[in-house]
């Protein structure tokens, strides 16, 4: 009780302390007091306006969540499950089903992640060990600029450039060596899941190099240096001392651009083909969750078929839902040093 | 050669913010038996700006070598040169010779990796890799080539004994090394080195971030292996040098003031700055 009276202390203690001035050592009188009235005034407020900021997070969180479940009613009265496992889309006849635009958008992102992380990771080791000083910056915003154009800018260059590209050269090329796979076969249209997912791929590289970049240049000097000590290569400290020393972080960097690439609307709809057909070769085109909303939002003209597209977006909230909290999980569990 | 330092200038001559501006021609070297490293004239430049001057001095091979000095004098600078880490950054260059066996380590033509093969090191602060005990050993050993599992099991518990480490993590083998405490790190470290039979091995302040006991057992570590490596250790403690070192070089300002065996550097010192120095009146 005989502690000086502060700003920082809890306003219960401080009442009591005001209370009973005679356990005060020659108190420093009113300015004293007045100041800790204002400050814990100040403090209150301070605190309820972040609570509020945080807790408003949770509750639109919790308020979209209702409205796409309430809102779906429809759909998940006529389908229930079914909804998940069927490959229908027919708006004439009502019957919708998930599947194709839910494994569209899965494809999509495996294929853009499968291309996006080496070559990330490449970046990032390239502009945080390799690049000489002088080309660290410059290089490094122009990556950063990346993550800067509009996605429905990718989209269009996806189509004019990148699907023309696709069906002259890239995807003729694969059916030579891979024909034999079902995954490389049919006509090469240029258009499809495959441009999709490298369409995909370059958006969300800058975010994950420049992550990645910043957590390889996290690693202790020292470190490095008692690994280069031990007569290692740059590539074995790379490999064998910086990734694992990094790897929450990377892991962190590659969930940050799953989550993108899960969600991506408009470059994915200029390229997918918007086809509600399931196949097993990438070369055909597709639809994704997003991009079917998209395209048939605006067009969506019973109850049901309404419905079954917010159904769509409730999956793939839920899918993003899931696959970011198994992350967060699997990097808690994982031991050792890193930046997370 | 006369084991003396310069006779034209008498040590109160020398002022203790400035050294002497002419390059110490090997003030005060001792002879050392059987020398392992030769250093002759060696200069380090970080960006074109001197950091060594003229630096000459012998290592004598199986002993235990101190170098000290205030901060900034460039002994870090110098030990760096052994196993050519300074190759790692672009702008640090060396000059000069430093001999190891005869050859000129930094001459072209010598790998800094099969130097690094020779020449271990122990930084400031322990730097376990991110992996297991048992793999942060074995690491080195794995990067010289295969080996039977059996015989890198044994190398490993050797090197660990070496370190005074292994009663502590037998039963722990396979947990990660970043788990140790620092003064284990620290042993971990030198395991790590010792595992794959280095001549020569760096020691950067080894101590400077552990507690009196675990900077106990590692001057005990270094005692031991006299006879076995060739260890040079940098310290900040002047103590820690009189205490684990056989020779022992003063460094101020990029030159290398005194060199000579710790015993008489630290009981008769020929250099006023030294003297001051280790008197504890500057640095």
């Amino acid at each position: 009780m005989a502690r000086p009276l502060t700003a920082v202390d809890a306003p219960e203690t401080a009442v009591a302390e005001a209370a009973s001035p005679a356990a005060m050592p020659a108190p420093p009188a009113a300015p004293r007091v007045r100041a800790g009235l204002m400050a814990r005034f100040g403090d209150r407020a301070y605190r309820g306006f972040t609570a509020t900021f945080a807790l408003g997070i949770l509750l639109l969180l919790g308020s979209m969540f209702l409205m796409l479940w309430r809102e779906s009613g429809p759909a998940l009265d006529a389908f229930g499950w079914g909804f998940l496992t069927s490959a229908g889309w027919n708006p004439v006849t009502e019957e919708f089903g998930a599947l194709v635009a839910v494994s569209g958008t899965l494809v999509s992102t495996v294929i853009a992640l499968l291309v996006a992380v080496p070559i990330s990771l490449g970046i990032a080791l390239f502009l945080a060990e390799i690049s000489p000083r002088r080309l660290r910056t410059p290089l490094g915003v122009a990556i950063e600029l990346l993550a800067a154009i509009p996605s429905i800018v990718y989209g269009m260059w996806g189509l004019f450039v990148l699907a023309p590209l696709m069906s002259d050269h890239v995807q003729p090329a694969l059916q030579t060596v891979f024909g034999f796979l079902p995954l490389f076969s049919g006509p090469p249209m240029g258009i499809g899941m495959l441009t999709a997912g490298l369409v995909l791929a370059l958006m969300i590289v800058p975010f994950i190099a420049s992550v990645t970049r910043d957590v390889f240049l996290m690693v202790p000097t020292t470190l490095k240096e008692s690994a280069y000590g031990l007569g290692c290569t740059t590539w074995e400290v790379v490999r064998d001392v910086m990734i694992p020393y990094g790897r929450k972080g990377i892991f962190g960097a590659v969930f940050l651009g799953l989550g993108r690439a899960l969600g991506e609307t408009m470059a994915v709809t200029f390229v997918i083909g918007n086809a509600h057909r399931l196949s097993s070769s990438l070369f055909a085109p597709g639809n994704s969750i997003a991009s079917t909303l998209a395209n048939e939002f605006t067009e969506a003209d019973g109850d049901v078929y309404l419905a079954a597209l917010i159904e769509l977006g409730l999956i793939l909230f839920a899918i993003t839902f899931v696959i970011i909290g198994l992350a967060q999980l699997w990097m808690r569990r994982m031991a050792g040093p890193g930046k997370a | 050669m006369t084991p003396m330092h310069r006779a034209n200038l008498s040590p109160a001559d020398i002022p203790l913010e400035k050294p002497p501006l002419e390059p110490t021609k090997a003030p005060g070297r001792r002879k050392v038996k059987d020398a392992k490293i030769s250093v002759r004239g060696l200069n380090f430049f970080y960006d074109g700006k001197q950091a060594l001057f003229d630096n000459t001095l012998d290592i004598a091979g199986g002993e235990v070598t101190a170098f000290i000095g205030p901060s900034g004098c460039g002994k870090s600078t110098h030990i760096r040169c052994y196993n050519r880490m300074y190759d790692l950054y672009k702008g640090q260059r060396a000059e000069g010779e430093l001999l190891m066996d005869g050859v000129n380590i930094i001459g072209a033509g010598v790998s800094s990796l099969d130097l690094r093969h020779r020449v271990g090191m122990i930084f400031q602060k322990p730097t376990p890799f991110p992996m297991t005990v048992f793999d942060n050993v074995a690491y080195g050993l794995r990067l010289r080539g295969r080996m039977p599992k059996s015989e890198l099991e044994g190398r490993v518990e050797e090197a660990l004994k070496g370190a005074a480490l292994w009663d502590e993590v037998k039963d722990s083998l396979h947990h990660q090394g970043t788990n140790l405490s620092g003064g284990q790190q620290q042993r971990l470290c030198i395991a790590r080195a010792v595992a794959v039979e280095p001549e020569v091995i760096l020691m950067d302040e080894p101590c400077s971030a552990l507690d009196p006991i675990a900077t106990g057992k590692i001057e005990e570590l270094i005692d031991g292996f006299r006879g076995r490596f060739t260890i040079i250790i940098v310290t900040h403690n002047m103590q820690q040098a009189a205490r684990v070192s056989d020779y022992t070089a003063f460094f101020y300002m990029g030159k290398l003031v005194e060199f000579g065996d710790t015993e008489t550097l630290f009981t008769m010192p020929r250099n006023q700055q030294t003297e001051d120095y280790i008197t504890g009146r500057f640095g």
